[in-house]
């Protein structure tokens, strides 16, 4: 029986609450604000559009990310120009595995750490947080091309294809992405957070 | 421009399946976003049999690899489940 009464907020006002929440993986993927902010816009529109009865926020929620998704993909097809343009300068030319030691004949200098599992911790959301951190101090075309792939669940393949890139320039950038995402995270986290 | 990859690239040439660890390190890598080709696979499997340093180098890019789809998840569904999740468990 559909009888409770209780005070549910309306579905506009549950809408506009999680605006907050979605301008936060905009802002991560897209690293631009005015962006960010028109991804997020058009995914309430579409949602406020489409009202149906959520039966729990959480469901509001995932249904809203799903559509975020797509808004941010176009919104990386519509810019691809403009941060293809400033890839080129804001990096260095050294590889980031220039910065773990490795010996001349190529060995490493010392055994990488044990890093254990993260998310077993009860601390996961610290961690969560520490890894958003992370992402967002890779250069910002790196930024976006990770997120391509790990957020938006790209296949190297597709992003290559959106954004025209020739794919020793995305294994290029991933390559160096990821490394510096494992520097970052041993140095946040696995050093210095919540014993290993 | 791929710096360690190209530099291997050449090294196989000459030894087919001997890799230093700076190679496998950046093969590691690499596999989380392509395949990689059969000589690849297989001169990664045996360094890894005889190598003390490279399988932990392994285990924190597998890490990072589970620790992704985890966010990935908490991201999709939010804070507010994080604590029923919790008390499942």
């Amino acid at each position: 029986m559909s009888t409770t009464l209780h005070a549910e907020p309306s579905f506009e006002n549950q809408v506009a609450d999680l605006q907050t929440y979605l301008l936060k993986f905009a802002r991560l993927q897209l690293r631009n604000d005015t962006w960010a902010q028109d991804a997020v816009s058009e995914t309430v529109l579409a949602a406020l559009e489409m009202p149906r009865a959520f039966g729990h926020r959480s469901q509001l929620k995932t249904w809203m990310v799903g559509i975020l998704k797509h808004k941010v993909v176009d919104a990386l097809r519509h810019h691809k120009r403009e941060f293809c343009v400033a890839q080129a300068n804001e990096d260095s030319d050294i590889d980031p595995l220039e910065f773990i030691a490795f010996k001349a004949d190529g060995h490493f200098a010392e055994l990488p750490a044990e890093w254990g599992n993260p998310e077993a911790q009860a601390s996961s959301r610290q961690f969560f947080e520490i890894l958003e951190a992370c992402a967002n101090q890779l250069p910002a075309s790196q930024g976006r091309l990770f997120l391509m792939r790990e957020w938006l669940e790209l296949s190297s393949e597709e992003i290559c294809n959106e954004l025209n890139l020739s794919t020793t320039n995305l294994y290029v950038q991933l390559h160096r992405a990821r490394l510096r995402l494992r520097e970052c995270l041993e140095l946040k986290w696995f050093m210095k957070g919540p014993a290993p | 421009m791929l710096g360690a990859e190209m530099v291997h690239e050449r090294a196989s040439a000459v030894i087919p399946f001997r890799r230093t660890c700076k190679q496998v390190a950046a093969l590691l890598i690499a596999r989380e976003d392509r395949a990689l080709a059969l000589q690849h696979r297989l001169a990664l499997r045996l360094h890894l049999m005889a190598c003390e340093a490279c399988p932990r180098f392994e285990r924190q890019v597998l890490t990072m690899r589970s620790s992704l789809q985890a966010w990935r998840n908490y991201m999709a569904k939010g804070e507010d489940d994080e604590q029923t999740a919790k008390l499942r468990r």
